[in-house]
């Protein structure tokens, strides 16, 4: 709107007694919306966005943290979410992606756009290509940088995003309680063994008392292959190989194909402080564990009943119950993650002919299936499950189980349509 | 920071002689009864001048409250400064005048020179302008004085995708012909322009204002390369204004010491803003851009090579009378829609749309108890997705504020 600015010249006592008039208004008026502004707060409560149900976000602390606690939560929160890197705190050079949040949106699931590559070998020789930029493909780069290539020869596999929910009660379980549910010859005939990844620790490793180790090596239990012994181990990994972010911890920029190393780096020195990484592994141990939905519907219900009935839960196990964890909030608590955490023979259909540790190129990690109804709302509206998102919908997921998860798989497609249906829903509800 | 404090000192001078003789101050009356465009916002608003001095000042603040409620959680209540501006100008001899604006934001965060320049009228039709300018492109960028809208945040595309107010030191010709009904007006500048933040930054998005963090950027080009910034603008006085302008230029350090390191990377934008007053005295009026990066393919599409994005804002006034003793007193019923889409394109991966969006409607409430002062009560709902598309995160605001010449 075009105003009129110029305001009339007025006499010098006109405006005296005005003044002393409009001052009075001015306070009625002013009052009279102060007064407006507090009715309005009122219906605030109706005109403002609600928050989305508790068991609608994979966001949030588990129950039970201290104060302390809770400022650390936020903490990492705030450095896992919200610390976006760029030139001008570390960024790459060479990188996938530019933050935790970036690949983990809300703590869900990714998208090809941030589906990673490792590369390497396809035996369990240990990886013949890291003088060549290995385990990791950095496939994008800074304005300036060309991005790493694969080098010829080396088998690659894709790896997509999972959810970060929950994770604290999975490292909580003891070794023992993992090493539990083992059975490599399968002596219960069931066509399901499973098997346990060692890993060689990296050095800022620290066992805890209930780790086991195995000719010096440590079981892995996160990552697509079990290759991460626990978070601070994933996480540090994140960093450096994921965004090109060092840390005292992995002080060297990541090895690239085609460059001798130390290669210039805009911005050398440790990019993420320990203490930040401290706070986001905190962050990642107290995520809450997904909350199912519908839980007493009938067909979920029936759903479950019938996931169990065909041994989709030899693998995918529903509950467990941590014992004494250095976080009070953690200690002796059952949850249900539909994970055994152990190394399963996929079949052909799934081998991408690259692995890691001592895993087969067909093993694959069960992957928890709780907040696997969710993952659309981080997946962009659409389903990219399996270790690289091949799957675009749940049906197919179990449509490509093969070797161990034969058996279950042909089950599951001997189901009367209704029944598959079922199923689904129980998984959406997780 | 000298200069200012300085100023500030003159200024305080001067208020503390009008309490002696309040007649001191007198409004200076803009003279142009033509067509007002936007080319004429620099000038068109009021000033005070001092005694007999060819000097005359004037500024303008804005302050508000704000309470927003993203998905159900709220920071609470705050009390937002925004800012207060200062002017002053000064006809230093026939047909050459200096006019200067300077912001202090948020507080003391941001204190800028928004604009400080000399103009040499040679003819309406050839004026020369040098200093820092304020790059036409849009309208909201030079025409953004608080005190002339009716919402209290600024609009989203013009401040994000736009980066106003974006000036810049430089020089450059403008000119205004009008004749009976119509009025025509045309801008041509070259200037410092934009850096290689706008695609690398903590925002991790293309970022025009990311360039503002420059400090050094009223010192020396970023790469050499001037900005240019055309814009043409056609007004009638039923029918209201049109304005096209275009703003491009080089971004990236391409060369250094002689070595090249990059091929040159351009950042182009154009806009279109209109102004239109309807019989029934709503007075419509809005813009929309379209920004190009040149992104590097290696790089991330994270940051967008396509910025989109605009405002419309309807402004219905409902009440014109003596209100509460104001004798010219208007009521406005408002409402602004914008958009900005900080990266249009498809995903290499999926072919999937990429998000990076807002929408926001503002339903408004604005009083002027006289033209150059007004209160506003804006409620303003917006949508915001991620980069992937995820549901949009939901945001409702209650403000409360005003704005005002002084
Ligand atoms: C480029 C995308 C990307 C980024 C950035 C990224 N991640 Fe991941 N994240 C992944 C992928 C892919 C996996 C599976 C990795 C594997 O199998 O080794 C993963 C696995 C994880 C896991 C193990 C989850 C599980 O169930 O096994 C955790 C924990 C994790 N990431 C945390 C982080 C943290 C913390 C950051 C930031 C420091 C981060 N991620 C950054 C892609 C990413
Ligand atoms: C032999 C162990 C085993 C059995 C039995 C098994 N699964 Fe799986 N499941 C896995 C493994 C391992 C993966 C991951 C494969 C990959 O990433 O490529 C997986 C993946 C999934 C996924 C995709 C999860 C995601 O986040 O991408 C779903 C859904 C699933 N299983 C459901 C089922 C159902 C339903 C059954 C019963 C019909 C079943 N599984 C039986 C081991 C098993």
């Amino acid at each position: 709107m075009d105003v009129n600015l110029i305001p009339k010249l007025q006499t010098k006592n006109s405006m005296t007694t005005k003044n002393s008039m409009t001052k009075n208004k001015i306070v009625l008026f002013v009052v009279t919306l102060c007064f407006i502004a507090a009715a309005c707060s009122k219906l605030t409560e109706h005109i403002a966005p609600k928050s989305p149900d508790e068991d609608q976000l994979l966001d949030g602390p588990i129950e039970g943290l201290s104060e302390l606690e809770k400022r650390q939560f936020l903490a990492g929160d705030a450095a896992f979410n919200g610390e976006l890197f760029f030139s001008g705190n570390g960024l790459g050079p060479y990188f996938v992606t530019s933050s935790c949040g970036s690949c983990h949106a809300g703590d869900g699931k990714g998208h090809p756009f941030t589906t990673l590559t490792r590369f390497g070998q396809s035996d369990t020789l240990g990886n013949t290509y890291l003088h060549l930029g290995a385990p990791q493909l950095q496939n994008r780069a800074l304005p300036g940088f060309t991005p790493e290539q694969l080098p010829a020869g080396a088998s690659f596999s894709k790896f997509m995003p999972p959810a970060n929910t929950g994770l604290g009660f999975l490292e909580a379980l003891t070794d023992s309680q993992i090493l539990a549910n083992v059975d490599v010859e399968d002596a219960n005939a069931d066509g399901i063994s499973g098997r346990v990844n060692y890993v060689t620790a990296p050095d800022f490793f620290a066992p805890l008392a209930h780790h086991q180790p195995h000719n010096g090596k440590f079981i892995g239990r996160f990552g697509k292959k079990a290759a991460a012994i626990d978070l601070l181990h994933q996480t540090v990994n994140a960093y450096n190989q994921d965004m090109g972010i060092t840390s005292d911890y992995l002080p060297n920029e990541p090895v690239m194909n085609g460059l001798s190393n130390p290669y210039f780096d805009p911005f050398p020195g440790p990019e993420v402080q320990l203490s930040t990484i401290d706070n986001v592994v905190f962050y990642l141990r107290t995520l809450k564990a997904p909350v199912q939905r519908n839980s007493s519907d009938a067909e979920v219900i029936a759903g479950k009943q019938l996931f169990l009935d065909i041994n989709c839960g030899s693998c995918h196990i529903p509950e467990w119950t941590t014992q004494q964890s250095t976080i009070a909030a953690l200690s002796n608590k059952t949850f249900y993650p539909y994970t055994d955490l152990l190394l399963h023979d996929m079949g052909s259909g799934l081998d991408d002919g690259y692995t890691e540790g001592t895993a087969l190129t067909p093993e694959w990690r069960t992957p928890p299936l709780w907040g696997l109804g969710l993952s659309m709302n981080s997946q962009g509206g659409s389903y990219f499950l399996m270790h690289d998102g091949r799957a675009t919908s749940i049906q197919q997921a179990i449509e490509l189980h093969g070797g161990e998860a034969l058996a279950a798989k042909n089950l599951f497609v001997n189901l009367s349509q209704t029944d598959k249906l079922k199923l689904i829903k129980f998984l959406e509800s997780l | 920071m000298k200069k200012i404090i300085l100023l500030l000192a003159c200024i305080i001078q001067f208020t503390t002689y009008a309490q002696v003789d309040s007649s001191l101050f007198k409004r200076v009356a803009v003279q142009d009864t033509s067509i007002q465009l936007n080319v004429d916002a620099t000038y068109n608003r009021p000033f005070l001048s001092v005694g007999k001095s060819p000097v005359a000042v004037g500024g303008y603040i804005e302050a508000n409250t704000n309470y927003a409620v993203t998905d159900g959680v709220s920071e609470g209540l705050s009390f937002q400064m925004r800012r207060m501006t200062l002017f002053l100008s000064s006809a230093i001899g026939k047909r050459v005048r200096f006019l200067s604006e300077i912001e202090f934001e948020d507080g003391t965060k941001e204190i800028n020179i928004e604009f400080a320049a000399v103009d040499f009228e040679f003819h309406p039709m050839f004026n020369l302008r040098g200093g820092i300018i304020m790059n036409p492109i849009g309208s909201f960028n030079q025409n953004h004085d608080g005190p002339k809208w009716e919402f209290i945040d600024r609009p989203i595309a013009s401040t994000t995708i736009i980066p106003s107010t974006w000036s810049n030191v430089g020089f450059g010709l403008w000119g205004k012909y009008s004749k009976n009904k119509w009025a025509f007006a045309y801008e041509a500048y070259l200037s410092n322009g934009f850096d290689d933040r706008i695609i690398d930054n903590n925002l991790n998005r293309t970022n025009l204002p990311a360039t503002k963090l420059n400090p050094d950027r009223f010192e020396e080009s970023f790469n050499g390369v001037p900005l240019t910034t055309l814009k043409t603008a056609l007004g009638h006085r039923v029918l209201g204004e049109i304005g096209i302008s275009w703003m491009g230029g080089v971004y990236n350090k391409f060369e250094e010491d002689g070595l090249v390191l990059d091929s040159r990377r351009r950042v182009d934008l154009l806009a279109i803003d209109f102004k239109t007053t309807l019989p029934i005295k709503t007075a419509i009026r809005g813009e929309w851009v379209w920004a190009f990066v040149d992104v590097p393919s290696t790089y991330s599409q994270q940051y967008g090579e396509k910025q989109r994005g605009g405002f419309i804002d309807i402004v219905q006034p409902v009440l014109r009378r003596t209100m509460l003793g104001f004798e010219k007193a208007v009521l406005n019923a408002c409402v602004r829609l914008e958009y900005a889409d900080y990266n249009v394109g498809t995903f290499n991966e999926t072919g999937g749309d990429i998000g990076d969006h807002m929408y926001a409607v503002v339903p408004a409430i604005s009083f002027r108890p006289f033209p150059q002062t007004v209160l506003r009560a804006n409620y303003r709902y917006s949508w915001t997705s991620d980069l992937l598309n995820n549901p949009p995160s939901k945001t409702a605001a209650f403000q409360f504020g005003f704005s005002t010449y002084f």
